[in-house]
């Protein structure tokens, strides 16, 4: 086997370059899994709180199509780890996608790959090794998500099979990133597809779980996602299901193989077409490249927020269906009535919004960091554009889209919502609820640009903060964490609405903070070398 | 006013990052109106030092003036005069090439959409193709049009023919002629000698962020030493005793050294009375004098090799 030639050298060229990423999010997904079972034995100690916490559960389809179903009421593993299984394995996914990108196509792109494929390396090294990162990566996690869970005092063989769910989830998204990776000459395409391709399967899933006895119930097994779940951890652990994950990778696998051995180094399959031979009119100063770069992108991400909001929107009221039992339902007519819950529910989605939101925010923000290191800002600053203009061009892309993601997604939310309980006003609320989140998400844009003026190589820190203010978000109240400690995170601080009265000041701090950010990162950067 | 004032004076720049010293002490001067060489080998210097002049970069001691004005602070006003090309050109993956010639065409403050269309015919550039998509020497094409293409007094080039085939080698230094003739300064940083010696007015050498040579390419010839072979009619004696004789090898009535430029006259007289049967003169070339320089570095700083480094680091007033 020639074309393997060198898979050795690369797997630990990869592993070099990755050698804190890799145990850094090992750790984090191990401590994510094992804090959950440890916060669920807390709250559900007896069978009895189970079935009645899982039914509740199971008969909520918002839940359900957000996290999937609960196979057995009374085990703990069910529902402690029903979030994980659903969300958590969005997230390894996501990892096996950038690991796979990262030393494929990413490395095709500048050229890199041609200086290491001009040594001793077969065709399908890289490809190679990069697979056999991410298996090796997602077995592991395996592992030691199960000791985490086994530790956290569940039981050994359902902690297992959860650890191969996530890893088969991982394992799978790999592989279609590893197709993905031969399809377009862009990295960011590249991922863009398989992020794409894992937003549509979590869906399928979705369908599915949520469909009635005679619906199409069936799209669930068409799912990666939808096998991890089916896989039963804590209820019954169907090892066969397996099975599929292996077969469905080992024929993605070789699909990528086959497209590899089909094209040229550096290029992809979809070939591209002529441009225009001269610039439109307006693309005449540096707001309007910025714009012209980032448009596409976000466009992608605003139909993606569009019907995020909608889906909220839709699902939100019928949030009080499942209360079943006339001891909740009186408890909760006690609280203020089914409103509360409606409301609570909406802010939840709107904090989602909000979130992921600030990650647009911080990716468009280090938009700064990839053009100084591409070598692509010191063309525009050889002409009369100044630095500071150059910059502001970057960050108000990141600042409008942001706020532009948000209000879609409000909007959709919104209009969704006001048409389900037939009172636009309430989708108003919801929107405005929506808008509350603008500062918050807008801080986290400002740790880029501060980042960037000041210390250049630790723009990073974007991503740092935005997984640590979700961490302490929702982990902090089952620990009982500090005030002090959950104020640090700009959305503890966004307003409580709908539901609640509107206060102005956090808002106006927020904006400051946001500001002052942007601000000190803008002054730092005039100061600064670029390179 | 300002023609009379060099487009580019560098005195005593000093620059490190970190534990590097990537300046120390550089000068480079450089005439309003003169096609200037800037030459040195790998990391000696010379991208940092175009990187301060462009404002990119701020000096740690030194002065840099360019076109009358202070490089970091007057950044606005200065470069809608000047047009810049990089060593290793890198374009946005989704823009096309006649996009990207236009945006920064406009960005310094306009250009000639005539020398455009002609430009991009005589570099034989295809606009329409994606950033992504050009290969090395055409990614350098679209760099070289967008900055010959806009009306500016200073073209500053940091080793813009790297990439480009022979043909497209010779389009650029026609291209340089006409930028010359039109009272246009260019500063040329380059590895290509041949370039060099075709364009360039004066030449600035610099090694590890120092000067070593500065003037006009006549005055560097004169340093330089003219390679001779002769076969005599009865064997030449005394030779070695002349000064200014390198390199001797007699083998014979084969009679093979390296004469400095200024003793060749004594030279020849010497050879002609020994009778000579027949004469291979080779020029000096500025490769020698650039080599001499690179095999310094190599020996080691100022010890020199025999080969007369105390000649190559007295510089020359232009």
């Amino acid at each position: 086997m020639t074309g393997l030639v060198g898979t050795r050298a690369l797997v630990r060229l990869a592993l070099r370059r990755d050698r804190i990423l890799l145990p850094v999010w090992i750790v984090v997904f191990v401590g994510m899994a094992a804090s959950s079972a440890a916060a669920g034995l807390d709250l559900y100690p007896t069978v009895g709180s189970r079935v009645m916490a899982a039914g509740s559960f199971n008969s909520t389809q918002s839940l359900v199509a957000l996290y999937g179903r609960i196979y057995d009421p009374t085990s703990l593993g069910g529902i402690a780890m029903i979030k994980m299984g659903g969300i958590g394995a969005i997230f390894v996914a996501v990892l096996a996608i950038l690991i796979v990108v990262r030393h494929t196509r990413a490395e095709e792109e500048p050229g890199r790959l041609e200086l290491v494929g001009a040594t001793v390396v077969g065709r399908y090294a890289s490809l190679t090794a990069a697979l056999l990162i991410a298996l090796c990566m997602n077995l592991a996690l395996a592992v030691l998500t199960a000791f985490g869970l086994i530790a956290a005092g569940l039981p050994a063989d359902g902690s297992f099979a959860f650890g191969l769910a996530w890893a088969g989830v991982g394992i799978a998204f790999a592989a279609i990133a590893g197709v993905t990776a031969q399809l377009t000459r862009s990295a960011r395409a590249a991922t863009g597809i398989a992020t794409a391709i894992l937003g549509f399967v979590y869906v399928l899933r979705a369908i599915g779980d949520t469909a009635g006895q005679t619906g199409p119930r069936w799209l669930t097994w068409l799912s990666p996602i939808g096998w991890g779940q089916q896989f039963r951890p804590y209820a019954g652990n169907r090892w066969w299901v397996l099975l599929i994950t292996v077969g469905f990778t080992i024929v993605v696998a070789v699909g990528a193989y086959a497209l590899l051995a089909r094209r040229d180094l550096g290029a992809g399959l979809v070939q591209d077409r002529p441009g225009p031979a001269t610039a439109a009119s307006t693309l005449r100063s540096p707001l309007a490249l910025a714009w012209r770069l980032q448009r596409g992108g976000l466009l992608g991400w605003a139909a993606a927020f569009a019907l995020l909001g909608l889906v909220f929107g839709n699902i939100a009221s019928s949030v009080g269906d499942f209360v079943s039992t006339p001891q909740v339902r009186d408890f909760i007519t006690k609280l203020g009535g089914e409103k509360v819950l409606v409301d609570a529910y909406i802010r939840v989605c709107l904090s989602v919004i909000g979130l992921a939101a600030s990650a647009y925010g911080v990716q468009a923000a280090m938009r700064l960091r990839s053009e100084e290191t591409g070598f692509r800002t010191e063309p525009i600053l050889a002409t009369a554009t100044g630095r500071i203009r150059w910059a502001c061009s970057y960050v108000s892309v990141a600042i409008i889209g942001t706020t532009m993601l948000v209000v879609v997604a409000g909007a959709g939310a919104g209009l969704a919502h006001g048409a389900q309980v037939h009172d636009m006003g309430d989708g108003f609320a919801v929107l405005g609820g929506a808008l509350a989140q603008v500062p918050a998400a807008c801080v986290l844009a400002g740790i880029v640009v501060a980042a960037f003026g000041l210390a250049p190589r630790l723009v990073a820190a974007g991503w740092v903060a935005l997984v640590g203010f979700v961490l302490l978000g929702e982990l902090g109240p089952l620990f009982g964490f500090d005030q002090w400690v959950m104020d640090v995170s700009p959305f503890t601080h966004v307003p409580k609405i709908p539901g609640t009265e509107l206060t102005v000041t956090p808002l106006v701090t927020l904006t400051a903070v946001a500001a002052l950010l942007i601000t000190v990162g803008l002054v730092g950067f005039r100061r600064r070398d670029i390179g | 006013m300002r023609k009379m004032e060099a487009a580019i004076e560098v005195a005593g720049l000093q620059k490190s990052f970190g534990r590097t010293r990537a300046l120390d002490g550089l000068d480079l001067s450089v005439a309003t109106g003169e096609v200037h060489g800037f030459l040195g080998p790998n990391g000696a210097g010379k991208t940092t030092t175009i990187r301060i002049l462009l404002g990119l970069l701020r000096a740690d001691s030194g002065i840099a003036r360019l076109l009358g004005g202070d490089p970091w602070r007057d950044i606005a006003e200065l470069h809608r005069r000047l047009a810049y090309v990089q060593g290793d050109v890198a374009l946005w993956p989704t823009l096309t090439g006649g996009e990207v010639i236009d945006l920064l065409g406009r960005l310094r403050g306009g250009f000639d959409p005539e020398r455009r269309a002609t430009l991009l015919e005589r570099f034989d550039l295809d606009p329409t193709k994606k950033g992504r998509a050009y290969s090395k020497g055409n990614r350098q094409k679209v760099a070289l049009i967008a900055a010959l293409a806009s009306d500016v007094e200073l073209l500053i080039l940091d080793e813009p023919t790297e990439g480009l085939d022979p043909l497209m080698g010779a389009v650029f230094r026609e291209c340089i002629e006409e930028e010359r003739e039109q009272g246009r300064t260019v500063l040329l940083a380059s590895h290509i000698l041949a370039e060099v010696e075709a364009l360039c007015d004066r030449v600035t050498i610099i090694r590890a962020g120092r000067s070593v040579e500065s003037g006009s390419l006549a005055d560097l010839r004169h340093l330089t030493r003219t390679s001779i072979s002769a076969e005599l009619v009865s064997p030449a004696s005394g030779l070695a005793e002349l000064p200014g004789v390198h390199d001797l090898q007699v083998d014979g009535n084969r009679v093979h050294c390296q004469v400095e430029t200024d003793e060749l006259d004594e030279v020849l007289r010497h050879l002609s009375s020994a009778g000579v049967r027949s004469l291979v003169s080779q020029p000096p070339t500025l490769e020698e004098l650039f080599l001499r320089h690179y095999e310094d570095d190599v020996a080691g700083d100022g010890t020199g090799t025999g080969t007369g480094s105390a000649s190559a680091a007295g510089s020359v007033s232009p």
